[in-house]
C-alpha cells in the first residue's frame, strides 16, 4: 500500500470513529428510514476507502459521505423500482429534494436545536415505542453498538434484541413517528425520557444487575459520553445534573471493588482514588443546575453524591445536609427508594435506632419487598441495635434476591459473621 | 396519514356520574368535535351505545355463535371514537389528547392502513 493509501485509509478510519453517527444520523433524515439510511452510510464508507486514496481526502468529509450515501441509496431504489414501482416513486421525490438542496443545508450546521442527533435520540426514546425498545435503539442507532455487545450488556440473546429493533423500526415506520425534536410543549417530558435511557444505561454499566463483575465500565463510558452529547445539543439543569450524578459515581469505580473484584462499602473505600478532575467537573455542574432552579430528581442525587465526594473521610460526611437534601428528592419524587436511601442516611447522622424505625416503616408498606438493598440496610441497621437473630433473617433474604456476584459474596460473608 | 382513536371508559364511573358534571362532560366533548372540525383534522366520529347493547358474531366451521355482549371483558369499554387526519403520530397524539375521556379512561391511536400506497 502506498503512503497516500495508507493516509486516505486513516482518515477514512477517523471520520467513521469520530462522525458516522452523525452521517447516519442525516442520511436518516434525508432517506426517511433508517434501514436506507444504515445501508446507504455503509455505501458510502466503501465508496471512500476506494476513492479517497484516489482523490485525496476531501475537505468536507461528512458532507461528501452524507452526499455519496444519499445518491447511491436513490440509485438502489431506482434499481429495485423494476420490481416494485412504488420506490420508483420514492426515488423521484428524493431526487428532486437532493437537486433543491446544496451541501451546507444537508448538514443543518446553523444551529445546535438543528442537529440531526438530536432528531435521532429523540426518535429512538419516544414514548410510543416500549421501554425495551427505546434502550436498544439507542445503544444500536446512536451509540453504534453491535447487535451482540447490546446483548452482551443486558444479558438477552442477540436475536431478542435484533426483534426488538426490528420491531421498533417498523413501528416508528407504520405510525409514522416523525423525525423531529419535539416541540417546547412536549419538550420537558420528552426529554425525561431520553434521560432516563441515558440513566439505565449508566446504571448497567456502574452496577450490573446480574453476572460475575460488579461494572460495566464500558456502558458507563457510553452514558456519560451521551449526556456530554445532550448538554451539547440540548442544555438544561437536568440534563447537567444527570451528568453530574454519573461523573461522581465514575469518579469512585476504581475504589468501589477490590482486586479479587469483591464489593467496598462507601464508608471503606479509599478516597485518594477517586477521580478529583471528574468531582470538580461533577461539582460545578451541580451547582451551574441548582442556581438554575430548574432542577429536577437528577440534580437532586447529583448534589447529594457531591456532598459524600466533598467528605474528606467517611466520618466527616455532612450527614444533617445529606438528608436534607433527600428531603427536598423525595418532594420532587416520592420514590421508596429515596426514602430508603433517607432512612440510612438518617442512621448515619442520630444513630441506627432511629434510621432502623424509619427503615421498617418503609418496608411495611411493601414497596421494597424484592428490593435486596432493603433487606441489606435492615439486616445491618439490627445488627447494630444488637437484634442479630432479625440481622440474620433480614440477610438471608437478601441473599435470596441478590442477582450479581460480588453483592452475594458480600452478604453470605455478613451472614456467616452472624453465625 | 389518517388515525383511528379509539376512546374507552369505565362505563360504571360514566353511569354513576352525577348529572351537572355528565353535561359539562358532554359540553367538552361538543367543544372538541366543533375544534377539530374547524382545523381539518375530522374525518369521522361517534358515540356508542353501552357494551349491553352490544352483540359478538363469530364463525368457526360453518357453525355461527351469536353471543351477547362485547368480544371481551374489560376494565375499560369502548365508548366511541374519531377517525382523524394528521400528518404524523405527534400530530394525532396532540388531538387525541384533547380528547375528554383521555382524562377519565384512555384512548388507544392506531394507524390505518392506506392500502393505496401498498405495491
Amino acid at each position: 500500500m502506498s503512503a497516500a493509501d495508507q493516509t486516505a485509509r486513516e482518515a477514512v478510519d477517523t471520520v467513521y470513529r469520530a462522525d458516522s453517527r452523525r452521517v447516519l444520523a442525516t442520511l436518516i433524515r434525508l432517506l426517511g428510514d433508517f434501514d436506507r439510511a444504515e445501508e446507504a452510510l455503509h455505501e458510502a464508507f466503501a465508496a471512500a476507502l476506494q476513492q479517497w486514496p484516489v482523490d485525496g481526502v476531501p475537505a468536507n468529509p461528512r458532507a461528501w459521505l452524507v452526499s455519496t450515501g444519499r445518491f447511491r441509496a436513490i440509485d438502489q431504489l431506482r434499481r429495485r423500482a423494476r420490481h416494485d414501482r412504488s420506490l420508483g416513486d420514492l426515488a423521484e421525490a428524493l431526487e428532486r429534494q437532493a437537486a433543491a438542496s446544496r451541501d451546507d443545508d444537508i448538514l443543518d450546521e446553523t444551529s445546535p436545536v438543528d442537529d440531526d442527533r438530536l432528531r435521532l435520540i429523540f426518535t429512538c426514546c419516544h414514548p410510543a415505542l416500549p421501554p425495551d425498545a427505546r434502550l436498544a435503539l439507542t445503544l444500536r442507532e446512536v451509540c453504534g453498538l453491535t447487535t451482540e455487545e447490546i446483548a452482551r450488556a443486558f444479558l438477552a440473546t442477540p436475536s431478542t434484541i435484533a426483534q426488538r429493533i426490528v420491531r421498533a423500526k417498523a413501528k416508528i415506520r407504520d405510525a409514522r413517528i416523525p423525525y423531529q425534536v419535539p416541540g417546547p410543549d412536549d419538550l420537558p417530558a420528552r426529554l425525561d425520557a431520553v434521560l432516563h435511557v441515558v440513566y439505565l444505561l449508566f446504571n448497567e454499566g456502574y452496577a450490573a444487575t446480574a453476572g460475575p463483575s460488579l461494572t460495566r465500565a464500558d456502558l458507563s463510558a457510553e452514558a456519560i459520553r451521551l449526556a456530554r452529547l445532550l448538554a451539547d445539543l440540548q442544555p438544561g439543569a437536568e440534563v447537567d445534573g444527570l451528568l453530574a450524578l454519573m461523573l461522581l459515581h465514575e469518579a469512585r469505580r476504581a475504589s468501589r471493588t477490590t482486586a479479587d473484584g469483591d464489593l467496598v462499602l462507601l464508608e471503606d473505600q479509599d478516597r485518594a482514588s477517586w477521580d478529583r478532575a471528574a468531582i470538580a467537573e461533577g461539582q460545578a455542574l451541580v451547582e451551574r443546575a441548582l442556581r438554575s432552579r430548574r432542577f429536577g430528581a437528577y440534580t437532586l442525587q447529583a448534589a447529594i453524591a457531591a456532598v459524600h465526594a466533598e467528605a474528606p473521610t467517611s466520618a466527616a460526611t455532612d450527614w444533617p445536609q445529606i438528608v436534607g437534601l433527600y428531603d427536598v428528592l423525595l418532594r420532587h419524587d416520592p420514590s421508596p427508594v429515596f426514602a430508603l436511601n433517607r432512612a440510612v442516611a438518617v442512621a448515619m447522622w442520630h444513630g441506627a435506632a432511629e434510621g432502623l424505625a424509619l427503615v421498617e416503616q418503609i418496608l411495611a408498606r411493601g414497596d421494597l419487598a424484592d428490593y435486596h438493598f432493603a433487606h441489606a440496610a435492615h439486616a445491618d441497621l439490627c445488627r447494630r441495635v444488637g437484634r442479630l437473630a432479625d440481622a440474620r433473617a433480614s440477610y438471608a433474604r437478601a441473599l435470596a434476591l441478590a442477582t450479581q456476584e460480588p453483592e452475594r459474596r458480600f452478604l453470605a460473608r455478613r451472614l456467616a459473621s452472624l453465625e | 396519514m389518517r388515525y383511528l382513536c379509539l376512546i374507552y371508559d369505565e362505563e360504571k364511573v360514566m353511569a354513576t356520574m352525577p348529572k351537572p358534571e355528565a353535561d359539562a362532560f358532554m359540553r367538552e366533548y361538543f367543544t372538541f368535535t366543533e375544534g377539530v372540525k374547524a382545523s381539518g383534522h375530522y374525518v369521522a366520529g361517534e358515540a356508542l351505545h353501552p357494551v349491553s347493547t352490544a352483540t359478538t358474531l363469530r364463525i368457526r366451521h360453518g357453525k355461527t355463535s351469536t353471543t351477547d355482549g362485547p368480544f371481551a371483558e374489560t376494565k375499560e369499554q369502548l365508548g366511541g371514537f374519531y377517525l382523524i387526519e394528521a400528518a404524523d403520530l405527534n400530530a394525532a397524539l396532540q388531538i387525541a389528547a384533547k380528547i375528554p375521556s383521555a382524562r377519565t379512561g384512555s384512548v388507544e391511536v392506531r394507524p390505518v392502513v392506506d392500502f393505496s400506497r401498498m405495491p
